[in-house]
């Protein structure tokens, strides 16, 4: 019985494992110079895990009275995990390593929080999702930290830390109302009261609190407040890692609650989804446009895509499931692109994060500024490069569920977010010539940019058709909603 | 009169709502912030205990221990945080934590 349970979580035993494991055979031996070596068996790992859940999972399995589910969409959200996290830590080693912040918590904090990650996403049950999310978070706001003689690192690490906090309590309280209305924690449990008859207010009012809860994790407007701050303020290794895998798992475990547990009910959440949406998108877009620093921008770029997945959400169909897990992944594999060159940028040996440092780098680095042009173009949804892919699938998803309104929406906010997208572009193309980056760029940062920006540019390509994307997210939607 | 269900209730939430207030209102000092916190997870724990004696049923006070043991954590983080940002900064008054805008 018990075994056949454990079978189940065999990749989130074997990372575990590896984590403590590590954790002592660092502190018995070289400690720091360890870190290197630990941080690439850590992305090996996971990159092995990603394999092992892709290859042998199949159907639909529970373990545990139903509490840890492991169907098709907890694995594609898992493997997109797994690979954005180990292309994170790859990407990121170079600049670690040489601001001298590469000790050998990193790694194993960054696998605590995949751990967390791929609790969250596998989640049946109330608790199984609290203890996911936290596992996730306690090992990020440390991690937003880790610089712990900068100012800037740990205040970042005390705004998450406290708006954190202050979103797993309102999580918490919602959670309390439902297991108190419906009588169980178990979301097989809640969704036969969701759709019994007249839902119970207080269902409706713990349903609104836990999305509360969770539009904070996604960083969804008027929950952002944290997400510019701890993007400037943490380390850019790191900044990386916080735009990527945390958002895939806290947007899917989204999707899970309200498809799982409330699916019956759409007509309850749906406006409250398409709201967050709506203003995530024109804030992200508009907010943006003043920015001086990269950091700070890319913040204000994840919180307007986060309103873009949310849209695929809000539709509350199988279709709009699967446009928001396309989404997902076209959006981390950009923003790994992105990141790769944001983690290069450097003047004397220093870290740069002004954007008017970029002023002319065409003109210095051609193949590079290439590369950034595909991703900004593509982040900002031109066609026919993916990202515009992404953004067709969700609008498509909202005109199809007659939502009509919420797509020309989309597409206003994604015109206007282009704006600032595209004065990167003319920046580097047509900046007046002045003393800018001089940093050379690492092997592994190199290959990340050049690897995300081929993808992008090529991957639409009627015989490459998106590395099968589109399938395996309609595999994955159509086991989430029934 | 009996204490019922709605009691216990009322007191979480009166209880949530101060925590929540604590946090947004509260200028002076980032410890007060963390004592804020705490409030709205025990008030939550009433509620979970309330209804796990309403409903008979356990899984809400397993549910509880599980909130009080990570809350035991999250308190050990924040603190040790918050000691790694009064080293830089040398104060944690909230106003004094602004060193980026926003």
């Amino acid at each position: 019985m018990i075994g056949s349970d454990l079978a189940i979580l065999i990749p989130e035993i074997v990372l575990a494992l590896f984590a403590m494991g590590a954790l002592l055979g660092a502190v018995y031996t070289s400690k720091d110079g360890l870190a290197p070596a630990l941080t690439w068996g850590t992305a090996i790992l996971f990159v092995v895990m990603a394999f092992y859940i892709g290859v042998t999972g199949t159907g639909t399995r529970e373990a545990f009275g139903g509490m840890f589910v492991d169907d098709a969409f907890a694995r594609f959200a898992k493997v997109t995990i797994l690979l954005s996290a180990a292309a994170v830590l790859l990407i990121g080693l170079d600049r670690m390593a040489r601001s001298d912040i590469l000790r050998f918590e990193y790694p194993i904090l960054v696998t605590l929080a995949v751990i967390g990650m791929m609790m969250m996403v596998s989640a049946g049950d109330l608790m199984a999702l609290y203890m996911g999310l936290e596992l996730q978070s306690l090992a990020l706001y440390v991690v937003a930290s880790l610089r712990r003689d900068s100012v800037r690192s740990t205040e970042a690490g005390l705004k998450y830390f406290i708006l954190g906090a202050l979103s797993s309590g309102l999580l918490l309280y919602g959670a309390s109302l439902v297991y108190g209305y419906a009588g169980t924690t178990l979301f097989s449990g809640i969704i036969e009261t969701a759709t019994a008859g007249e839902m119970p207010v207080g269902l409706l009012i713990g349903l609104v609190f836990v999305m509360a809860g969770l539009a904070f994790k996604v960083s969804a407007v008027p929950f952002h407040m944290w997400t510019p701050d701890v993007y400037e303020g943490a380390p850019t290794p790191i900044t990386a890692l916080f735009a990527t895998a945390p958002k895939v798992a806290a947007m899917a475990l989204f999707a899970r609650v309200v498809h799982d547990a409330f699916g019956g009910a759409v007509g309850d959440w749906q406006q409250i989804v398409a709201f967050l949406a709506v203003v995530s998108m024109f804030l992200g877009a508009i907010a943006a446009i003043g920015q001086t620093d990269i950091k700070r921008l890319m913040a204000y770029s994840s919180i307007s895509h986060m309103g873009f997945a949310l849209m695929g959400l809000a539709s509350g169909t199988q279709q709009g499931v699967e446009a928001m897990l396309i989404y997902m992944a076209i959006y981390v594999t950009m923003n790994i692109g992105t990141f790769a060159f944001i983690l290069s940028m450097e003047k004397d040996g220093r870290p740069v994060t002004e954007i008017s440092a970029l002023s002319s780098f065409a003109s210095r680095e051609g193949t590079k500024a290439l590369a950034l042009l595909v991703l900004m173009f593509s982040l900002a949804g031109v066609p026919p490069l993916v990202g515009f892919f992404g953004k067709y699938a969700v609008l498509w998803a909202a005109v199809e569920a007659g939502m009509a309104w919420l797509a020309i929406a989309g597409v206003i906010a994604s015109v206007i977010g282009a704006y600032y997208y595209l004065r990167i572009v003319y920046l580097m193309y047509f900046g007046e010539d002045r003393e800018g980056l001089d940093g050379r760029m690492g092997v592994l940062q190199y290959a990340g940019l050049m690897v995300m920006a081929a993808l992008i540019a090529l991957a639409w390509l009627p015989g490459i058709n998106l590395l099968g994307l589109e399938g395996m997210a309609a595999a994955a939607a159509e086991t989430l909603v029934r | 009169m009996t204490i019922g269900l709605e009691h216990y209730l009322t007191v979480a939430a009166a209880l949530f709502v101060i925590g929540i207030f604590g946090i947004f209102l509260n200028r002076k000092n980032v410890i007060i912030i963390l004592m804020s916190v705490e409030l709205m997870l025990l008030s939550v724990n009433i509620n979970l205990v309330a209804f796990s004696a309403f409903l008979g049923d356990l899984t809400g006070q397993v549910f509880t221990l599980f909130i009080l043991t990570v809350a035991a954590a999250e308190a050990a983080i924040g603190l040790a945080i918050l000691v790694c940002f009064f080293r830089n900064r040398g104060t944690i008054a909230v106003e004094d934590i602004n060193v980026m805008k926003g």
